[in-house]
C-alpha cells in the first residue's frame, strides 16, 4: 500500500513523516514520532487513554488514521509542562492523588485541557458529564474530578 | 487491533469523492467520515475496505441549512455542531437534547450525523430520529442522485439501501410547527455507552389535544422504527399519565426485540414501556 508524506506539528514542533495509511494517528505520534507520553490503550475508542488535541479539539489518536492528521497542529501531554514548571493540571493531579497507575493520566490531562481551555467556567455537572468520556481501571474518578477541579479554579485565577 | 491495510484518498470536492467511490466500489472502496464507528470496525477487521475516501477536506458539505420547510443536513457535519440548535423552533432544540445522549464529547466532535446513519448501527441516536421523523435520505452516485425514505433506508443491523457506490450526501429533515412537543429518553449501562433503548417522542398539541403524534424506538430492533399502534393510542387524545401508560404498554407489545448474552428480549420490553411512557411525560411537560 502506498505511503503518504506527511507534516505532522506536535507540541510546535513539525515531524516530517511517511506513513502507510492504517497506522492510526496514535501509532503515528509513538512510533514514528517518539513521542510515547500519549498512551494507547483499548485501541478501539472506549478508553481515551490516546486522547490528544487536535486543532484544540480533544479526539481519540485511535480513531484517526495519523494520515489524516497532515498539516494538523496536534499537543500531547509532553506540551502541558513548561519546562520544570507543572501544567496546572499535572500539578492539581499529583497533589489530589488523581493517578494511581498512571496508564489513563495522560489523556485524562489532555480531555481536562481541551474542554477547560473551551470552557473555562464549566458547570460541575458539565465536567463530570466529559471526564466520563475516559475509563481509569483504577477506578480513582473521584480524585480526577477533584483534581480537575482543582486545577480549573487555578486556570481562572491565572 | 490493528487494522489491514488500505489505500487512501482525500478528495477535496464531492465530485472527486463520488468518482473515487464508482471506481473503487467493487474493491470494497468505503466513505471515511467521523470514522468513530468504522475505525474500530477496522481495528477489529469486522471491516477490511481495501480503499478509504476520506471526505474531511471537502469544505462545502459541513453546513447545516434550512431550506424552505426542511432542515438540510450535510456529509461533513459533525454530532458537536448539534450541541446548540441548528435552526429556531422545536427541531433545532429536539436535535440538541438527543446529542447529549450520543457516546462521548471526544467522539461528538470527530462523528458526523450522516456517518452515523450510513453505520446505521441499531442503538445510533441519529438514525432513531431520522426513523421517527421521517427524514429523506439523498444518495449520490456518478449515475445520479435518489432520495430515500428513512423507513426504506434501514434494512437491519448495519445495513442500508445504499448501494456501494453511492454515497450518502445529505439528510433532510422535516421543520416542525412550533406547536410541536417532544420528549427523549435512553437507557445505556453507562454514560456514554451504546444505548439498550431509546424513544423518542414527538407530537403538535391542538387544542388541547395531542395530534400527529410519532413514537420512534432505537435499539430495540434491528432497526429503529415507528411505532404505529403505540401512536394511535396518542392521537386525539387528551395528554394525560393513563393514555401515557396505554400508549407505553401497546408500543411494549408491538416490538420484536434484539437479545444479547447479557439482555434478553423481555429486558428490552420493559424498558420500551418504561421509557416510552417517560418520553411521553417528557413531551406533555
Amino acid at each position: 500500500m502506498e505511503k503518504h508524506d506527511i507534516k505532522l506539528t506536535i507540541n510546535g514542533k513539525v515531524y516530517d513523516v511517511s506513513v502507510e495509511p492504517r497506522r492510526t494517528l496514535v501509532d503515528v505520534i509513538r512510533d514514528q514520532c517518539g513521542q510515547t507520553g500519549t498512551h494507547s490503550g483499548c485501541e478501539h475508542g472506549v478508553c481515551g487513554a490516546c486522547t490528544v488535541l487536535l486543532d484544540g479539539d480533544p479526539v481519540r489518536s485511535c480513531l484517526m488514521f495519523g494520515v489524516q492528521a497532515n498539516g494538523k497542529e496536534i499537543r500531547t501531554v509532553e506540551g502541558l509542562a513548561e519546562g520544570k514548571n507543572l501544567h496546572p493540571l499535572q500539578q492539581a493531579f499529583t497533589d489530589n492523588h488523581a493517578l494511581q497507575c498512571g496508564y489513563c493520566t495522560p489523556g485524562f490531562l489532555m480531555l481536562a485541557a481541551g474542554v477547560l481551555e473551551k470552557n473555562p467556567d464549566i458547570s460541575d455537572e458539565e465536567l463530570v458529564d466529559a471526564l466520563s468520556s475516559n475509563l481509569c481501571r483504577c477506578t480513582g474518578y473521584a480524585n480526577i474530578i477533584t483534581a480537575v477541579k482543582a486545577a480549573a479554579e487555578q486556570m481562572r485565577a491565572g | 487491533m490493528k487494522p489491514a491495510s488500505f489505500n487512501y484518498h482525500s478528495p477535496s470536492t464531492l465530485e472527486e469523492a463520488i468518482t473515487l467511490l464508482a471506481r473503487f466500489a467493487e474493491d470494497d472502496g468505503r466513505i471515511l467520515a467521523g470514522g468513530q464507528s468504522l475505525t474500530p470496525t477496522m481495528a477489529f477487521r469486522l471491516a477490511r475496505p481495501g480503499h478509504l475516501i476520506d471526505i474531511n477536506n471537502i469544505e462545502d458539505i459541513k453546513a447545516v441549512l434550512v431550506k424552505k420547510d426542511k432542515l438540510v443536513i450535510g456529509a461533513g457535519v459533525r454530532h458537536a455542531k448539534f450541541h446548540e440548535p441548528v435552526c429556531d423552533g422545536p427541531l433545532g432544540l429536539l436535535l440538541s437534547r438527543v446529542v447529549e445522549n450520543i457516546a462521548h464529547l471526544p467522539i461528538r466532535l470527530r462523528g458526523t450525523f450522516c456517518g452515523s446513519l450510513a453505520h446505521a448501527d441499531p442503538a445510533s441516536e441519529w438514525c432513531a430520529v431520522a426513523a421517527t421523523l421521517d427524514a429523506k435520505l439523498i444518495a449520490k452516485s456518478t449515475s445520479g442522485e435518489r432520495e430515500i425514505e428513512a423507513q426504506d433506508f434501514f434494512e437491519t443491523v448495519m445495513t442500508t439501501a445504499l448501494k456501494e457506490n453511492e454515497m450518502l450526501v445529505e439528510v433532510h429533515l422535516p421543520l416542525l410547527p412550533t406547536n410541536t412537543k417532544f420528549g427523549f429518553e435512553e437507557f445505556s449501562r453507562r454514560a456514554g455507552d451504546f444505548a439498550l433503548t431509546m424513544a423518542l417522542v414527538v407530537w403538535e398539541e391542538n387544542g388541547g389535544k395531542i395530534k400527529n403524534a410519532r413514537i420512534g424506538l432505537g435499539g430495540v430492533e434491528d432497526r429503529p422504527r415507528r411505532i404505529l399502534a403505540a401512536e394511535e393510542i396518542l392521537n386525539n387524545a387528551v395528554p394525560s399519565d393513563e393514555v401515557f401508560r396505554k400508549a407505553a404498554e401497546i408500543a411494549a407489545d408491538n416490538v420484536d426485540p434484539i437479545e444479547d448474552h447479557a439482555t434478553p428480549a423481555n429486558y428490552r420490553r420493559d424498558l420500551v414501556k418504561a421509557l416510552t411512557r417517560r418520553a411521553c411525560e417528557q413531551a406533555s411537560m
